[in-house]
């Protein structure tokens, strides 16, 4: 259970700070390092005032008393308006840097990652698969598209200042953009069960020349996650009802991800990973408008695996016309 | 005759309906279930200070830690100041004979009993694993340990909790001795009130939650398995409607128990009285609208994240006022530092590091990075131990003299009190720091840069021990050995303090009236008490 | 000093004051279970609809009829108790705690049904192909109807404590059962039912 296991490879240093390697992380630790300088200023301040008073004011000394005030409206409007302003000035910093980061980049580099007990299971587009590993290129935003078999994970790059769920029955989606080559602790953050502190592993940022070479180096053979999820296109015969020239009145799948769909109940939702997800093995949970509720259940022939890469090949084929 | 000789055997005191009785079963009770948590803390401090799980096994950790978490939380700190000092003072502050519902005051102690038995019942068999946050679909569908049966004994102790809290509302509005007016009440009194609303208003939510974990493990009525249409998340909204406001049982009490002791001690009337009392319903109501903050990386909407991050930061201002009033209480004021006024002013300045960290914690983007790791965990003792233990001890020295008619010895108080404080800041202070650095919480081994910083810790961890050690002994010695302490040894207004030290069973011999001035405190009451 | 007591009239002031909190409290109790319903019924309406059609409205109707008498009859009996009209209180709480009875009954009538139907959550659920929630419906409308039921069934026991209270003989603990409160806790099980039974039954137009 020995969590170093990478001797060499990744920094074991002691160090206060951690490395800062991820575009986020700058801005992160922008607001970070204010809000330790603010907060820390008022604890300060604070706390040298009791210290000061509890000195000047103890027993016995010799300080002035005289008419020792019980209160003073003026002076409780000063201090509660003023921490609400310093407050709601640092509320609309975070909430601005948190909205930046809920935007995921549209030319993101989408990577599949599976969490199970005890470990991370990930996949690049190009079907290249890592355990415990995630190889990413220097500079392109990445976002990663996550989904847990059993429990709840997060997955956690403190040098990414990044963090997210991971969970059951629905993808979550973390994106960050690498600014440091280098390798960085990965983490479960949130507790899984027993080897919880066991389901670490690394993040190895590369250029995107050693990137490219370092995916072509991949084992010989390997299908893309979109090319599996073709294969399972067909293995399960979707176009039988999806192709447009069916006599079964199915929704048209081309073009469909991203899109804005409108159900039966008047509601209206992109089409995202979840949403496709969904589809497939609940179909008629949320009905798309003006079809019938005939499409059955895929859940049961279909793992996470699976699901992530029919996904995949729904989303990779924007314009071009599924085969049959 | 004091209530302490009214009745000497074994039936007097598990059949007493006299809060004052009340007060010390519980007392005792809480003592031992700490103890009980603090080795568990201890295990795991040890556990910590080498990188590798080589002291006990994984499985092990994970219930030391929940049982850590679970026994503290439920079994210590919210029922110690509320049900320990709450139960003893409250009454006599306001020149009642007893709570409104005695027998429900003994019934409450007997429900926290067995609740907390089943708990050590649960432990004793083997543990559970769970973390003391249950999170499902861990707790429902995969813990192999013990979570029905530790889950019913907390659903015990909550209702233990809402009967504690329906009897101080209805005390507080129904045996107030007349002319005692709501503005003329101490603030310990508002505390409680407070306290008691969250109590009876958000026990229920965690007991509905803890009864649907429960059905879904034993029945696989499965409303959080997302295999049947169900959503972890909403065990996550339930948990935590309930257990956000629940730190608020846990601080509120804390805050009246410093608002009694910094006028005493200062010889100075509270500041901003009635800015303070209203700092207290603020904190109870809106306490209620932040769950959310808790969520942050759960897969929650962003739109609900900048909500409860608003009102995160919203929930902070009432809470700086209260410290800006304790601190403006010692301006010009006449400042004696015994037991209690330490422990009160560490109180101060803990919980004010700790509630600034809050604001780190309500960023969301801060949130992001520090979540899930030691920064919380930080933040949480420093509340927690640095405040609310730090008011429980304050207030156990401060009315220790009028529980048992004896001075417990000051010089050691002392000791203690400075003690606990260096210890608890070496203890949690390079927590913050391991967080910062990205170290997750609940990890039983971990990489090795983070050592140095938790060989801090722990170090910390054994002073803080120590000095929680020696209350329990001076105190204990005090019993027998102390010196008999007479009414009002430290020359302190309220009604408590009017009469017998210890009280007579009925707490007054005359019905007494109400006072003018609650925190009529000038130099010149000391002088007339000779202290 | 006066006696040990506050008067009467205190005393039930305090005690309609402290069930005033605690019905606070279960209103937040089953509040948490109406929002997981709510929630999940926001997440699955075509689940929860094909489900709550399954549901026995006849005697769902039926129940709520009982029940909306029974806490007028035990409003009766609190007056008859406050006036110290023994008989007409024994009458109105045992009759109270009757159509309690007739209630429970009725409900495990329509549990049958539902088991013979396989309806009850688990691997026997017979709605396979229905949409996702329907099985989620059901486990909220089991897991609310048990709980509601054993407050329903507190409640029988309290009205019941009342009634025996009038008698001649009851012993003092009996007598300190406070009729008021008794009947203000069999009110709020009534408005709880009041508010399940749109959310069960009436979920989705029947064909």
């Amino acid at each position: 259970m020995n969590a170093s296991t990478d001797p060499g490879a990744l920094d074991g240093s002691f160090r206060l700070l951690a490395q800062t390697a991820s575009l986020g992380a700058q801005r992160t630790d922008r607001l970070f390092i204010a809000m330790l300088v603010i907060c820390g200023l008022m604890a300060l301040l604070l706390l040298g005032i009791v210290v000061g008073f509890a000195i000047r004011y103890r027993e016995g000394s010799s300080a002035d008393r005289s008419r020792p005030p019980s209160h003073a409206n003026g002076l409780e409007a000063a201090w509660t308006i003023a921490p609400l302003i310093i407050f709601l000035v640092l509320f609309v910093w975070a909430a601005d840097d948190s909205v930046q980061g809920a935007l995921v980049p549209a030319d993101a580099l989408p990577v599949n990652v599976v969490a199970k007990q005890w470990m991370w299971k990930l996949e690049h587009p190009s079907g290249r698969q890592e355990i415990n590993e995630l190889h990413v290129p220097l500079g392109r935003p990445v976002v990663l598209v996550m989904a847990s078999q059993d429990v709840i994970h997060s997955f956690f790059v403190p040098a990414f200042r990044a963090k997210q769920d991971v969970l059951p029955g629905r993808y979550t989606r973390l994106w960050f953009t690498a600014s440091e080559l280098g390798e960085y602790r990965m983490l479960c953050a949130e507790y899984c069960g027993a080897q919880h502190s066991a389901m670490i592993g690394r993040v190895v940022v590369m250029t995107p020349a050693d990137y490219a070479r370092w995916l072509a180096d991949g084992p010989r053979g390997t299908t893309t996650a979109a090319q599996l999820g073709a294969a399972l296109y067909e293995r399960l015969a979707c176009a039988g009802c999806h192709d447009p020239a069916s006599s079964v009145h199915a929704p048209p799948l081309a073009g469909l991800y991203g899109r804005d769909v409108s159900l039966a109940d008047g509601s209206h939702v992109v089409a995202d990973e979840n949403y496709l997800r969904e589809a497939i093995v609940s179909p008629r949970r949320h009905l798309p408008a003006g079809y019938a509720a005939q499409m059955p259940s895929y859940a049961a022939q279909l793992s996470g695996d699976d699901l992530l890469a029919l996904v995949a090949y729904l989303r990779s084929m924007p314009r071009e016309e599924l085969r049959r | 005759m004091s209530y302490l000789c009214d009745g000497h055997s074994l039936r007097s005191w598990l059949l007493t309906t006299d809060h004052k009785r009340i007060a010390i079963l519980y007392a005792l009770a809480i003592t031992a279930f700490f103890f009980v948590g603090g080795a568990a803390a201890t295990m795991i401090r040890l556990e910590l200070t080498t990188p590798a799980g080589d002291l006990v096994s994984d499985d092990a950790y994970n219930k030391l830690f929940t049982a850590h978490g679970v026994i503290m939380v439920w079994l210590f700190l919210i029922p110690s100041i509320p049900s320990v000092i709450g139960n003893f003072v409250l009454p006599l502050m306001i020149g009642a004979r007893d709570l409104a519902f005695p027998r429900l005051n003994l019934l409450s102690w007997y429900l926290y009993m067995a609740g907390g038995l089943i708990v050590l019942a649960a432990l004793a068999l083997g543990g559970v694993d769970t973390g003391w946050t249950f999170y499902t679909p861990y707790s429902t569908m995969f813990s192999n340990s013990f979570v029905s049966l530790t889950l019913f004994g907390i659903f015990v102790t909550g209702l233990s909790s809402i009967a504690t809290g329906i009897n101080f509302i209805v005390t507080v509005h129904a045996l107030r001795v007349p002319g005692l007016g709501w503005f003329r009440l101490p603030l310990f009194v508002w505390a409680h009130y407070a306290t008691s609303i969250i109590l009876v208003l958000a026990t229920p939510v965690l007991a509905i939650t803890l009864l649907l974990v429960a059905a879904e493990r034993l029945f696989q009525i499965g409303v959080f398995d997302p295999a049947h249409g169900g959503d972890p998340l909403l065990f996550q909204h339930l948990f935590w409607f309930y257990s956000h406001p629940a730190v608020y049982i846990m601080v509120l009490p804390a805050m009246g128990v410093v608002s009694e002791i910094i006028p005493c001690f200062a010889r100075k009337r509270i500041f901003g009285y009635r800015f303070m009392a209203y700092a207290i319903l603020a904190i109870a109501s809106v306490g209620f609208l932040v769950w959310g903050h808790h969520m942050f990386v759960s897969g929650q909407s962003p739109t609900a994240n900048l909500l409860f991050s608003l009102l995160s930061f919203l929930v902070a201002v009432p809470s700086a006022i209260k410290v800006f009033n304790w601190t403006a209480t010692l301006y010009k004021g006449s400042i004696r530092f015994d037991a209690p006024m330490l422990y009160a002013l560490g109180f101060v300045g803990l919980f004010t590091i700790g509630g600034l960290t809050g604001l780190f914690l309500a960023s969301i983007a801060l949130d992001v990075h520090l979540t899930d790791t030691y920064f919380v965990v930080a933040h949480f003792h420093y509340i927690m131990v640095g405040g609310s233990v730090m008011a429980f001890f304050a207030g156990l020295h401060f009315w220790w003299p009028k529980v048992v008619g004896k001075h417990y010895p000051e010089r050691l108080g002392r000791a203690a009190a400075v003690l606990v404080f260096f210890g608890f800041n070496l203890t949690f202070f390079p927590q913050y720091l391991l967080g910062v650095a990205g170290m997750p919480r609940r990890y039983h081994a971990y990489p090795p840069e983070f050592q140095v910083l938790n060989v801090l810790s722990s170090a910390g961890a054994s002073i803080l021990a120590v000095g929680y050690l020696l209350p329990l002994l001076y105190l204990g010695w005090s019993l027998r050995h102390g010196r008999p302490s007479g009414a009002n040894p430290w020359g302190a207004t309220g009604l408590e303090w009017q009469t017998a030290s210890p009280p007579p069973t009925h707490n007054f011999e005359q019905p007494p009236e109400a006072p003018q001035d609650v925190y009529g405190y000038t130099p010149e009451i000391g002088a007339r008490f000779g202290r | 000093m006066s006696a040990v007591l506050p008067p009467a009239s205190e005393r039930s002031d305090a005690g309609t004051l402290g069930m005033w909190l605690f019905l606070a409290g279960e209103l937040l109790f089953f509040g948490g279970l109406f929002a997981g319903y709510a929630i999940g019924r926001l997440h699955s309406p075509a689940g929860f609809a094909a489900a709550g059609v399954r549901t026995d409205l006849l005697l769902g109707t039926l129940n709520t009829a009982v029940l909306l008498t029974s806490s007028f009859v035990i409003a009766i009996a609190a007056d008859a108790a406050a006036a110290h009209r023994a008989r007409a209180a024994v009458l109105g709480f045992a009759g109270a705690a009757l159509l309690g009875l007739v209630f429970v009954a009725v409900k495990a009538v329509e549990y049958r049904g539902e088991w013979h139907e396989g309806l009850f959550p688990g691997p026997g659920f017979s709605m396979r192909d229905a949409p996702q929630g329907a099985e989620l419906f059901f486990m909220w409308y089991f897991s609310a109807t048990a709980l509601h039921a054993l407050h329903l069934v507190i409640g029988m026991l309290m009205a019941s404590g009342c009634a025996l209270a009038q008698g001649l003989r009851a012993p003092a603990w009996l007598r300190a059962l406070d009729a008021h409160a008794v009947a203000l806790y069999w009110h709020f099980v009534d408005v709880v039912w009041i508010f399940l039974f749109p959310a069960i039954y009436l979920v989705a137009p029947r064909a």
